[in-house]
């Protein structure tokens, strides 16, 4: 059975902000996010009054909401989310904003999404992430994420044929997009020999396998094309997104995501197909997850990830442009934010404004999000089609 | 700033269903979560079964066999402890009764795809640990470190029993220099007096017989001072018995003179003795490990045939908790043992089964082997604890004859 969304209704995403990423940081995550909603203001031409939905996701906001942060910041919004989803988080942001903006609930939703990384910030929030991970997961090892990621690659390799040099590639085609990118943390080339030689960290997982955590905020705009163009705002238009959360429950170990349950109502809703789409923003924590996503968002078929892997570049001029900006492997991943890094560099190649490269026929971008290892699996899986501003294309190419 | 050897365990948070896990793994059986209504096999533990939404969970023991899917090797965990013991070896194994499970990987378990069985221990925090172990045993299995960490076992260690006059104590020494045990200090209260047990013990090798009276403060200083920050495992067989109903005896002399042992002469030696203990909890290889308190079935409810004594054991097993507590924040497993009567002459009138001192001495040496906290040595233990757990007040009518 499809289950099939009602279309969206001009629905945009613009100003698409970043407050620049930093290893470790003395602030709080309300800096952090209060700078992202500066950003957003500044960038906009707006006031603060003219934001009447806000949407935000944080890890170390704690002990507030959503719900605190509007007092601190001195909001009045008539439509509010927190979102605790992790990487997921920006897409279903993104989609709950877009209907309540159809719905007439807010005229302008700020999704915004940040936070700090104090020195032993990760530590802690690995000790406490989720129930079945304090019970079940962080006594054995504590190897928080890296281990837990470390039994899914080892069992795609095992059962699908990745080699290291395959996770290398990606890795390595990312460094290159980073390279152009002056709010990467990670600007330095990384070679495959690099990348193999690099330190074990969790067998089979390497060095560079790993993203940084680091602190900072991303944020974007939701609203109607009419107020977009009324703002004379670059915006792309939404023509699709999914979310699912603990798809394939039954599945003894992860190595497929909830997007492959969803994907045919994705491009349903889009009107366009996989070879349609001109990049990828994959939530590249970890590669094993980019490949995962790249075969359930229908791009190859399961299994066929290496084999694909192989026969593309994945550099923003190459072929099958990935996580143009670097992704989080060479931006860093400040927390929550990790999923708002896709659908940023999405809307800033749609729109021409893009932090490093350009890729060279940017009408349509995917972005997917992934968070959430509660147990043994990554939990909430989502994933949109953005297009550029010009012509939608027609639909039933698929 | 934290010295070098201080003691660190691993993360001992739990939510109140995966404690169900613990009190499992404290007896040594492989139990997981059934649903009543579905018969769903639930892990992690959970308050709802995960597919019929029913509140009615029950702690079931299980088969054992499953499926390692992947493995990795952990080179920096997030805690000291595991930095400490890096690298350590974890699997993704799917259970044949169904969940999937992160387990401790022993270091003789083959790659994946392979068969293994799990085990359910408790770790240095007192808290259960699931662990893969290869499906049929090899030589060493116990010299693992994930094994080492989870048990307790007397080889190559230092004992100190502190009570040698009783069979169950001479039984005791015996059975840990059968076991390896590397010095067995014999606590006895003149051991200086000519004696054919301290005789015997003596010829066995590794015992050494040790003045202590743990109805004597200064005794158990004493002792402390000169031994106690060597002491691996201490084993507490003092006992002091008299059967009788309370009310067939004047005056409370018996009655003090069991409670200056079972419970004071516990209090005397946590206090001289715990804090050592304590001290060399994380000393590698040869580090203190366990405290072995022999109670009796008749603590989990009053046998009044026994009735003062039934009492001071309460008293002791209580007690007893409150040392776990202690001892617990530094990965000193506490192991109460709880058997039925034991053939002596206090227990004459009691009619069999009977406990003999030699299985009772090697029940606790397999309880230390295995590293369990709470065990009920022999037919009428286990039969006592089976009717406490379904039904105390029925176990208390029923006692009362």
């Amino acid at each position: 059975m499809r289950d099939a969304a009602r279309p969206y209704e001009d629905i945009v995403v613009a100003a698409p902000v970043t407050v620049p990423y930093t290893r470790h940081s003395i602030k709080s995550a309300h800096w952090f996010l209060a700078q992202a909603l500066a950003r957003l203001i500044h960038s906009a031409r707006i006031r603060k009054t003219d934001i009447d939905g806000l949407a935000v996701s944080s890890f170390t906001l704690s002990p507030d909401t959503a719900v605190g942060f509007t007092q601190h910041i001195g909001l009045s919004p008539r439509f509010l989310e927190h979102v605790p989803m992790g990487g997921a988080s920006a897409i279903v942001q993104l989609r709950r904003a877009a209907r309540a903006v159809e719905a007439g609930d807010a005229h302008i939703v700020a999704c915004i999404a940040g936070d700090t990384n104090h020195v032993d910030s990760f530590r802690l929030n690995a000790a406490s992430f989720s129930r079945f991970a304090r019970d079940a997961v962080y006594p054995y090892g504590s190897g928080g994420p890296n281990g837990s990621f470390a039994l899914l690659t080892a069992h795609y390799m095992r059962v699908f044929g990745a080699t290291p040099q395959d996770y290398g590639k990606l890795c390595v085609a990312q460094r290159q997009n980073a390279l152009t990118n002056p709010l990467a943390l990670f600007r330095k080339e990384l070679s495959l020999q690099e990348y193999l030689e690099a330190r074990p960290i969790a067998d089979p997982i390497r060095l560079f396998d790993c993203v940084m955590p680091c602190a900072g905020a991303d944020g974007f705009l939701v609203m109607r094309r009419a107020m977009a163009k009324k703002l004379d705002l670059a915006h792309a238009r939404l023509l699709a997104a999914i979310e699912r959360h603990n798809g394939y429950p039954d599945d003894p170990i992860q190595f497929r995501g909830g997007w492959a349950l969803d994907r045919a109502a994705l491009y349903d809703q889009a009107g366009v197909s996989p070879k349609d789409i001109d990049f990828l923003e994959a939530y590249d924590d970890y590669p094993v997850m980019t490949l995962m996503q790249i075969e359930d968002l229908g791009f190859c078929g399961k299994g066929e990830g290496p084999e694909f892997v192989r026969r593309h570049s994945f550099t923003t001029q190459g072929s099958f442009p990935l996580n143009t900006s670097g992704g989080q492997l060479s931006m860093g991943q400040a927390g929550a934010a990790g999923g708002h890094l896709g659908v940023v560099e999405a809307v800033r190649q749609l729109i021409g404004m893009p932090l490093g490269a350009q890729v060279g026929k940017a009408r349509l971008g995917l972005v997917s999000g992934f968070g959430m290892i509660n147990y043994d699996r990554g939990l909430c899986s989502g994933a949109a089609i953005l297009a550029a501003p010009g012509g939608r294309k027609k639909r039933g190419k698929r | 700033m934290l010295a070098l050897d201080a003691p660190v365990v691993p993360p001992s948070a739990r939510s109140r269903a995966a404690q169900g896990l613990t009190a499992a793994a404290a007896l040594g059986i492989f139990a997981l979560q059934r649903c009543e209504d579905c018969g769903a096999v639930q892990y992690p533990p959970r308050d709802a079964c995960v597919e019929c939404l029913s509140a009615r969970l029950r702690w079931r023991a299980m088969e054992r066999g499953g499926e390692l899917l992947s493995e990795t090797l952990i080179r920096h965990g997030q805690e000291l402890y595991f930095r400490r013991r890096a690298p350590y070896r974890a699997g993704l194994v799917r259970l044949d009764v169904g969940p999937s499970t992160i387990v401790a990987l022993h270091r003789a378990c083959e790659g994946a795809p392979s068969r293994l069985r799990l085990r359910l221990a408790l770790d240095k925090a007192g808290q259960a640990l699931l662990i893969g172990l290869p499906e049929k045993d090899v030589p060493d299995m116990a010299d693992d470190p994930i094994i080492r960490e989870t048990t307790c076992a007397p080889r190559a260690r230092k004992v100190l029993i502190t009570d040698v006059k009783t069979r169950v104590g001479r039984a005791m020494a015996e059975a840990l220099v059968a076991a390896g045990a590397e010095i067995v200090w014999a606590g006895f209260a003149a051991p200086w007096k000519p004696s054919p047990h301290l005789e015997a013990l003596r010829a066995l090798g590794p015992v050494t017989p040790v003045p202590l009276d743990v109805t004597d403060e200064s005794s158990v200083r004493e002792l402390a001072g000169g031994i106690g920050g060597k002491v691996d495992i201490l084993i507490n067989t003092a006992e002091h018995h008299r059967p009788g109903a309370i009310a067939s005896r004047n005056g409370i002399e018996t009655a003090r003179a069991e409670m200056e042992v079972n419970f004071f002469g516990l209090l005397r030696l946590a206090q001289a003795f715990s804090a050592a203990l304590k001290a060399r909890a994380a000393d590698g290889q040869a580090s203190s490990t366990a405290w072995v308190n022999l109670l009796s079935a008749r603590a989990l409810s009053n046998d009044p045939a026994h009735g003062t004594f039934s009492a001071s054991m309460a008293a002791a097993f209580s007690l007893a908790q409150a040392l776990r507590a202690d001892l617990q924040a530094s990965g000193i497993r506490v192991l109460n043992v709880f058997p039925g009567p034991i053939e002596d002459e206090w227990n004459a009138l009691v009619p069999p089964p009977k406990l003999s001192p030699e299985a009772l001495a090697r029940t606790v040496v397999d309880a230390l082997e295995r590293g369990l906290e709470d065990v009920y040595p022999g037919e009428v233990a286990k039969d006592l604890i089976a009717r406490f757990l379904e039904n105390p007040k029925a176990l208390e009518r029923e006692l009362a004859g």
